[in-house]
């Protein structure tokens, strides 16, 4: 367990660091940000002026060390749209990220286990086939057409929703909902067929072979059997989330770290982007490493 | 089930009818799935459309039209093609997305194809080479998924012109990891059969092994995970284009109609809904196909279609 | 009306599957009294282990449908009986143990907690529950039983996770034990152990025991009554020394002429130099030795057994041997050559003289290849063998000398029973025109009357092709019609070798003789001298 969790840090921060050399010069190719920044009746000299304050007349690879010596020292970079500390802009918006993706992953997980294993429980069953209607759809819908789709619908004709922002309550429901249906079909499916085949295992008729009553059989014996391969899925959906909804984010005017990442690109806030690579990667580190503790304490063959 | 247990189904040597043939076979297990086969049916007709739709209507679906502007669906005074409704410039919806479904297929189509070829080439020889090549294909495939897609999406096509080729560069390279980590582990478990130990034994190469022995075992399960991928980045496609960093107007796919149509959600809402349900058709559609075929490409489940309609319970 | 403890009465049980419904027990009836035991003896297919899922509802009903008769328990037919009511019996008052421990125990609960559930299952308290099962853990021989409540079933070795199963299933002191081939996965040592333990409780508990077999030497070392099945019915019954003397149904005869292990042994004598010689040929894994040094040499034509039990290294020799996997250390001569040293090209050509055979021939014939293709692809491989206009007529040559038809060449493995998918297996050897075929655990996976086809078979084609035979085996009764020579191994290493008749006959290794001990004769009379010679053996 710990030398799986000392190969998994290593392997995560060879691609984190694979991923900051990437993005910071692919994305220093697409453009001069003094192009954005200043007025376009903006002298040269200006222009250079900005340039200077912000060293990006440096080689690349000169501006590339002074980054990493920086960051070693934990020091991000300022935000060149909001002249503050990058750290400080991603942080903000990550934790709305966070807040939505652990209240949808909450709520994705508990209703794709229910549904899934009554539906495992009546194989072939009306209840099973609206179960696979429901994932079908979840597995196919387009979110930022569901997401207009709700708009039209809950704030536009009944006026019940706001559209966005995330003032009250209200303004959260869209956006969970939206993001609530792709990982509930993809689990439901798991589950399901997860929960199946604990059922015909030999370990279930042994159980009933001693005389186990049948709520035991399927709480005891078959949940946690069956739960070994969902977290792992579970793991990967929330990754998903954490990365940021772009698309939701953006259609809800949402302020998480997915439109950020967006809006950063757009502006050339380099110091932003890589910023919010950073935290995102370390987020999902943490839940990767969550997860496996998940599954040590669920399975005992792989603890030791 | 453990596999001394059998005592409950009786070995049939030799009995199972070989007669009829493969392709029969094969529509007799569509037939047997009905709601595979609307499925087929279905992404047939969008084929159909997106190879020969944009022959014919072409210029109509860009001929503006200013009195059939937002015109409403169901409405057959302007002709069949505005049967869905008109655009923002009057143009017929349906002719629209006639000719839209060219190029989402397209894109779809070249991604799925281009990442499903270097994927699964790239997972047999990390499958199937030494310890240190597959090592350091595994690691790259992480890179890669540890990399947003849409982050990469958006960062090449901000530096490329967002092209219909450079879309499919880009949705192709962050679907690589898909089919490099399904090949790689069923390489890994399908080389240790013991087939492929006897061919080994018989002195068979490897380029054999892999090539007759290994790729056919996996095949059925890669073109099933291309056919939900198909889905996937269709959908994929769709956001970057509704986000405005996919394909470019004139050119047009269905994310982008959604895109277009979403300023006019209040007053015209059929302009984002029409193309929205055609992408929903069409993954639906692929997701059903998907499934059927895991069932119908697998030796030890196909029974399942075969027996039609005496399922039992 | 009830005579008996537990009685079936015409019991009927058919199956929805692929082919249409199969019956898979057909009228069939027996009965079991306190403090006896009844084997059921049957292949797969027989549907032996049919009437004891329908006694503990078992039976997934659909697909399965119970068509007639009745199971009295008590006097009471079970069949009628609630669910409840048929759930307070299970484990109380009838329990079951399984052939394959491993599956049928629950890998995320520690033993202990598993053990004690059938007792709290039935409304004992925690405490006493827990006591019990320390109790049963310690009477069915689990070392440090109080430490091992806590563990888990990976951390048992297979005997030991059967132990834990007949623990579980006795911690309520049953009425009645069913067994379901309790030692088929077992080593012989283990298996012999297994059984012993078996006959020990009974006696304590007077219980009634079902043992459900494929093995005529479990039903000679164990059996009071004996019911034979074949084909869902069942075709005679009576004690295991009548049925062994006065078989009055075919196919019991037949089951008791295939038993291996009667026929005379081979007196080979070797005049040539040998074509193989191995030295000191090793295998780690790690800190794991899994083949400490073998020595040994295989002269043309000769048959030379291989047997120990698992984890003994044998199969490993053949792994090493066909370069499967690479040896740590060591030589293997072939015809003067070292063959761990070749160059992967070389090898390659090395290949078509030593072929192999193995366990599971569903496993080993590739499922999308036709028969004609897995069999002509030997020539594929190696073109000079053959050229391609022959190949169809030879393939069906082939065919024809492993007992099987031209047609068949068409036909796919899947189409084929077990013991017709071996013998395409060894047309795929023969196609190489090897000089020497390695069987590793070729027949262990087939019924007894097939495999006793199979080595018939093999045996032919060694006469007539002069073919030197490695042959890997746990079960010593099949080598011993067999072989020329024996070469035992334990742990590694090869404790005894020699001609067949001297390993059988005079063994000198304490092991050999324990292995032998341990081995079932199907002739009850030879089986109970066989136990006295075991306990002898225990008690030095």
């Amino acid at each position: 367990m710990k030398k799986m969790l000392g190969k998994r840090a290593v392997s995560s921060f060879v691609s984190l660091m694979v991923l900051i050399v990437l993005v910071f010069f692919l994305s220093r190719l697409t453009g001069d940000p003094a192009a954005l920044y200043l007025p376009v009746d903006a002298s040269e000299a200006m222009r250079e002026n900005f340039r200077e304050i912000h060293g990006l007349n440096d080689p690349v690879l000169v501006q590339f060390g002074r980054y990493l010596s920086d960051l070693v020292q934990l020091d991000f970079g300022d935000s060149l749209r909001k002249a503050r500390p990058a750290i400080d802009v991603v942080l903000e918006s990550f934790v709305w990220t966070l807040q939505l993706a652990l209240i949808t992953m909450a709520l994705v997980t508990v209703a794709a286990i229910i549904v899934g294993s009554i539906a495992a429980f009546n194989v072939g069953r009306p209840f099973d086939r609206f179960a696979s209607v429901l994932s079908l759809i979840g597995a196919s819908a387009p979110d930022f057409w569901i997401a207009i789709v709700g708009i039209v619908l809950f704030s536009v004709n009944f006026g019940w929703l706001p559209t966005s922002g995330t003032g009250t309550v209200w303004h959260w429901i869209l956006p969970i909902c939206v993001l609530f249906i792709r990982p509930f079909g993809l689990i439901l499916q798991i589950v399901r067929g997860s929960m199946i085949n604990a059922l015909g295992s030999p370990y279930v008729k042994t159980a009933r072979a001693k005389g186990v009553k049948n709520r035991p059989v399927i709480f005891v014996h078959t949940l946690r059997n069956a739960m070994l391969p969902v977290i792992t899925v579970i793991g990967d959906q929330a990754a998903a989330l954490l990365n940021g909804a772009v698309v939701v984010e953006t259609i809800f005017g949402f302020p998480g770290v997915g439109k950020l990442m967006i809006d950063s690109i757009l502006q050339r806030d380099f110091n932003v982007i890589l910023a919010a690579i950073m935290v995102t990667a370390i987020a999902i580190f943490i839940m990767n490493i969550l997860i496996d503790i998940a599954y040590a304490l669920l399975d005992p063959r792989i603890r030791a | 089930m453990s596999g001394t247990t059998t005592d409950t189904t009786v070995a049939t040597p030799g009995t199972a009818p070989k007669g009829a043939s493969g392709l029969r076979r094969l529509f007799r297990m569509l037939w047997a799935d009905k709601l595979a086969f609307v499925a087929i049916l279905f992404l047939l007709v969008v084929l159909l459309s997106a190879v020969v739709g944009p022959m014919f209507l072409e210029d109509m679906a860009a001929k503006t039209n200013l009195r059939a502007r937002n015109a409403p669906p169901f409405e057959l005074t302007r002709g069949f093609f505005y049967i869905l409704g008109g655009d923002a410039l009057g143009r017929p919806l349906l002719a629209r997305i006639i000719v839209a479904s060219q190029n989402t297929m397209v894109i779809a189509a070249g991604a799925v194809l281009g990442s499903l070829v270097v994927g699964s080439t790239l997972g047999l020889i990390a499958g199937y080479a030494g310890r240190w090549t597959g090592e350091v294909i595994m690691r790259l495939a992480d890179v890669i998924m540890s990399f947003p897609s849409l982050l990469l999406a958006v960062i090449v096509l901000y530096m490329l012109e967002p092209s219909i080729g450079n879309l499919v560069l880009v949705l192709a390279i962050t679907r690589i990891p898909i089919y490099l980590r399904t090949t790689r582990a069923e390489v890994l478990e399908v080389r240790e059969r013991m087939f492929v130990q006897a061919a080994k034994v018989m002195g068979a190469s490897n380029r054999r092994i892999v090539f007759k022995h290994i790729l056919p075992v996996i095949l059925p399960t890669l073109l099933t995970i291309a056919t939900l991928d198909f889905a996937f980045v269709m959908l994929a496609e769709s956001a970057l284009s509704f986000l405005g960093i996919g394909i470019q107007a004139p050119e047009i796919t269905w994310g982008l109609m959604v895109s277009q149509g979403r300023q006019y959600l209040t007053n015209a809402w059929w302009l984002a809904f029409w193309p929205g349900l055609a992408i929903i058709l069409t993954t639906m559609s692929l997701n059903l196909l998907s499934s059927w075929m895991r069932v119908a490409l697998n030796p030890t489940q196909r029974w399942r279609l075969e027996i039609g309609g005496k399922k039992n319970g | 009306m009830a005579d008996h403890l537990l009685e079936v009465r015409d019991l009927s049980v058919r199956f929805h599957t692929v082919n249409g419904m199969v019956n898979a027990v057909n009228g069939i009836s027996w009965h079991l009294d306190r403090g006896e035991t009844l084997a059921i003896l049957g292949e797969s297919g027989s549907g032996k282990s049919v009437s004891a899922s329908a006694i503990m509802n078992l039976i997934d009903m659909p697909p399965g449908e119970i068509t007639s008769g009745e199971i009295l328990f008590d006097g009471q037919d079970l069949l009628k009986a609630s669910e409840e009511d048929r759930r307070r019996l299970n484990g109380k008052r009838i329990s079951m143990i399984f052939q394959d421990p491993l599956g049928h125990l629950n890998p995320v609960y520690p033993v202990g907690w598993q053990i004690a559930e059938t007792a709290m299952a039935h409304g004992r308290s925690k405490t006493e529950a827990y006591e019990r099962a320390l109790q049963l853990m310690e009477r069915v021989g689990i070392p440090d039983a109080k430490a091992s409540m806590g563990k888990y079933p990976h951390e048992f070795s297979g005997g030991q996770r059967q132990r834990l199963m007949i623990a579980m299933a006795l911690v309520l002191k049953p009425d009645i034990l069913i067994a379901d081939e309790p030692t088929t996965a077992l080593d012989v040592t283990v298996q012999a152990e297994v059984l012993s333990l078996l006959e020990e409780l009974q006696e304590e508990t007077g219980m009634g025991l079902l043992l459900i077999t494929h093995d005529l030497g479990v039903v000679a070392e164990a059996a009071d009554r004996a019911v034979v099945m074949e084909g869902g019915r069942i075709v005679e019954s009576g004690t295991p020394r009548d049925l062994y003397h006065n078989a009055q149904h075919p196919y019991t005869r037949k089951l008791l002429a295939a038993a291996p292990g009667k026929g005379e042994m081979r007196e080979g004598a070797q005049t040539s130099a040998p074509i193989l010689e191995v030295r000191d040929l090793k295998k780690s894994y790690g800190v794991f030795d899994a083949l400490k040094g073998a020595n040994f040499d295989l002269h043309a034509g000769e048959t030379l057994a291989v047997v120990g039990e698992s984890g003994s290294g044998k199969s490993t020799i053949a792994r090493l041997m066909l370069r499967l996997e690479e040896a740590s250390g060591g030589t293997v001569a072939w015809k003067g050559e070292d063959i761990l040293t070749k160059s992967p090209k070389e090898m390659g050509k090395l290949r078509r003289q030593l072929q192999m055979v193995f366990q599971d021939p569903t496993q080993s014939l590739n499922p999308h290849m036709s028969v004609y293709d897995i069999i002509s692809e030997a020539w594929v491989i190696h073109p000079d063998i053959l050229p391609k206009a022959k190949w169809r007529a030879r393939v069906e040559e082939l065919l024809e000398q492993v007992g099987l038809q031209p047609e068949h060449a068409l036909r796919y493995p899947h189409q084929f029973s077990g013991g017709q998918r071996q013998r395409i297996a060894i047309a795929r050897a023969l196609a190489l025109e090897p000089d020497l075929i390695i069987c590793d655990e070729a027949v262990s996976a087939l019924d007894v009357s097939i495999q006793a086809q199979v080595i018939a078979l093999l045996g032919e084609l060694r006469d007539r092709l002069g073919i030197a035979f490695i042959f890997i085996a746990h079960d010593l009764p099949v080598v011993r019609d067999f072989a020329d020579r024996v070469l035992v191994m334990k742990r590694g290493e090869i404790v005894e070798q020699g001609p067949v008749r001297q390993i059988f006959e005079a063994p000198k290794q304490g092991y050999t003789q324990r292995l032998l001990a341990a081995g079932l004769d199907s002739d009850p009379d030879v089986q109970a001298e066989r136990r006295h010679a075991r306990l002898a053996l225990a008690d030095a």
